[in-house]
């Protein structure tokens, strides 16, 4: 099953699309980068709007201190920049200026989990749902297509906690059909119904999940697909919902195996209503080298992946 | 000769004993606290809080107000006393300190009116109040952000990226403040990681450097006086601190960086200050 890629657009851009666009109206919105402008596509946020735009070199620690500063003196900042380095160079800041601080900073990590795929460990970031987690306040969320990626932003501009947005860097298919999907920070979304087994991803892999879930209902196994863009604060009720109905639950995350998606629902399940699991992620190993669909399809994340183990899992 | 008259000086080397022996106080009731550090920089908080900075206790948001981040957020008891002082919180509330759940914790934090930012992490507060001072750029908000640092302090990186863009934003209504007692818990801070030339390294980031004698409240406040906030260049003070300042046992010895006194150390500090408390009040009449 190969990917269909309707638009060219990337996560990354229609979020700075959206930004800019609101920023026009909003002069307290402040984008803030390291040396990353491009990566993160701001370069026309830094072109219209250079009096909102604040540039720091390539200093991460920096960046963030300063976002929670421009933060606590009433601006709306959003810090830009590859996911692998704010979520690890930068992460006390994170912690206790952010996080701790309770300073309502939007950090925009682009090209998380595997999507600098050839470059190598240092680029690919699968630490960061599990880590942030842990901070008391902060809150996270992986939108999985443009539409999604939209309203997200429109909710971020005056949402009253920090935010962590994880989103990958090439264009990725859409899950929703119209321009306008239900969304809400913290209330993840059913996809497709079914009592069999539940398929629950986040991020990019929610297409995946919802193209194997497709795959399985044609088979004749009625799976329940979940879009779990939201990990924190955690929508609790969808998996306890899910356990009870349908007894079986997959998770499906571009992230370590480790804490991230799986660990928040085999947290609630273990504690509220057992049930077989089966995570799928990226495995404890330094992940192997190419495209992040090759990535995928190697891990078993991609929905190919995703079906064979729906079915296994499924006549087990 | 700073603007402030001599009557003016003594009543902030009163206030600021006053302060000092509510510092003593605490550490000697909750048994815990950084007091070296925090004797070191009585006098410069006390400079900021009732000479140089613009606050409303009973309004601590009010938008237009000076920003103070404690980045050396272990002197803690220091600010507590001072924002008690101030009338920002209770002065009740300090007899909590160090106990059970109480309000205040061991480093600042926001929960506490008039905390800017929680700090005890070293190297942060420079690149908040950086931030703090773009927003008042770009805002066009006429307000200054002070961070007092300490001197050990100095060994985390994270720190010269914030000073990079300082100069680089032009940042003339920041004032950064390093309380340079030259002892860290370690012991001697060139030993430990030698931190000079500091005032060279300051100037070669493009900032403006001030050496004051940062336990002589006049030092302190003509240099406050001096200072241009017009001249598009951020500003450091290397306030030449005494670690344990105001009590003889302690001052320049490394292991008051963190110390819990018994009730002989206690009694014999309190009757230093109130010598002090006295013959202030009395120069004062």
């Amino acid at each position: 099953m190969s990917e269909e890629i309707i638009n060219k657009i990337p996560c990354r851009k229609m979020f700075t699309d959206t930004l800019v666009e609101l920023a026009k109206q909003d002069k307290d919105i402040v984008a803030v980068t390291t040396d990353a402008r491009g990566s993160v596509t701001l370069d026309s946020f830094a072109k219209e709007l250079p009096a909102q735009f604040v540039e720091l070199g390539i200093a991460e620690q920096n960046a963030v201190g300063v976002a929670a500063g421009l933060v606590s003196a009433g601006k709306k900042a959003f810090v830009c920049g590859p996911a692998c380095f704010y979520v690890a160079r930068s992460l006390e800041q994170v912690k206790v200026d952010v996080a701790y601080s309770a300073n309502p900073v939007k950090i925009l990590g682009v090209s998380g989990g595997v999507s600098y795929g050839a470059l190598g460990f240092s680029h690919h970031s699968l630490h960061d749902i599990a880590v942030l987690r842990t901070f008391p306040g902060m809150h996270i969320v992986l939108p999985c297509d443009i539409y999604q990626t939209k309203k997200l932003v429109e909710e971020l501009i005056d949402y009253p906690y920090p935010v962590y947005i994880r989103v990958g860097r090439n264009a990725v298919p859409n899950v929703y059909e119209n321009e306008n999907p239900e969304f809400k920070i913290g209330k993840a979304n059913l996809l497709l119904d079914g009592n069999d087994l539940t398929i629950i991803g986040t991020g990019e892999m929610v297409y995946h999940c919802l193209q194997a879930g497709k795959k399985l209902h044609e088979l004749g196994i009625k799976a329940r697909v979940i879009d779990m863009h939201t990990l924190k604060p955690f929508d609790k009720e969808i998996v306890e919902k899910a356990a009870k109905e349908t007894g079986k639950i997959i998770t499906v995350e571009e992230h370590s195996i480790y804490g991230g998606l799986g660990g928040a629902v085999a947290e609630i399940v273990s504690q509220s209503y057992p049930v077989p699991m089966r995570i799928l992620g990226i495995p404890d190993e330094n992940s192997v080298l190419g495209t992040p669909l090759q990535i995928f399809n190697h891990y078993g994340i991609d929905s190919e992946g995703i079906l064979a183990t729906a079915i296994s899992f499924y006549n087990s | 000769m700073s603007k402030a008259n001599q009557s003016k000086i003594k009543e902030l080397q009163l206030q600021a004993e006053k302060i000092r022996k509510r510092v003593v106080e605490i550490v000697y009731s909750s048994k815990s606290g950084h007091i070296g550090g925090s004797l070191s920089s009585i006098e410069i908080e006390t400079a900021l809080y009732f000479y140089v900075m613009n606050f409303d206790p009973k309004n601590p948001k009010m938008p237009e107000r000076d920003r103070f981040i404690l980045s050396k957020g272990h002197s803690v008891e220091t600010l507590y006393a001072v924002l008690a002082m101030s009338g920002f919180i209770d002065d009740e509330l300090l007899n909590t300190y160090g106990h059970f759940n109480s309000m205040l914790a061991g480093h600042p934090t926001k929960k506490i009116a008039g905390v800017e930012l929680n700090s005890g992490a070293l190297g942060h507060g420079l690149s908040v109040g950086v931030g703090m001072s773009i927003a008042a750029k770009m805002d066009q908000k006429p307000f200054h952000t002070y961070v007092l640092m300490g001197d050990g302090e100095q060994g985390e990186g994270s720190i010269y990226e914030a000073a990079m863009s300082a100069s680089h934003y032009k940042l003339d209504n920041l004032v950064a403040i390093i309380d340079r007692n030259r002892l860290q818990i370690s012991g001697n801070t060139e030993e430990v990681m030698s931190l000079e030339p500091m005032r060279e390294r300051w100037e070669a980031f493009g900032w403006e450097v001030f050496d004051i004698e940062g336990n002589n409240m006049e030092s302190i406040v003509s240099a406050f006086d001096s200072l241009d906030y017009g001249n598009a260049r951020p500003k450091l003070f290397i306030a030449h601190t005494t670690k344990g300042n105001g009590i003889s046992y302690m001052e320049e010895k490394a292991k008051w960086h963190h110390g819990v006194l018994n009730e002989e150390q206690f009694n014999l500090a309190i009757s230093e200050i109130n010598d002090r408390i006295n013959s202030l009040t009395e120069e004062i009449k």
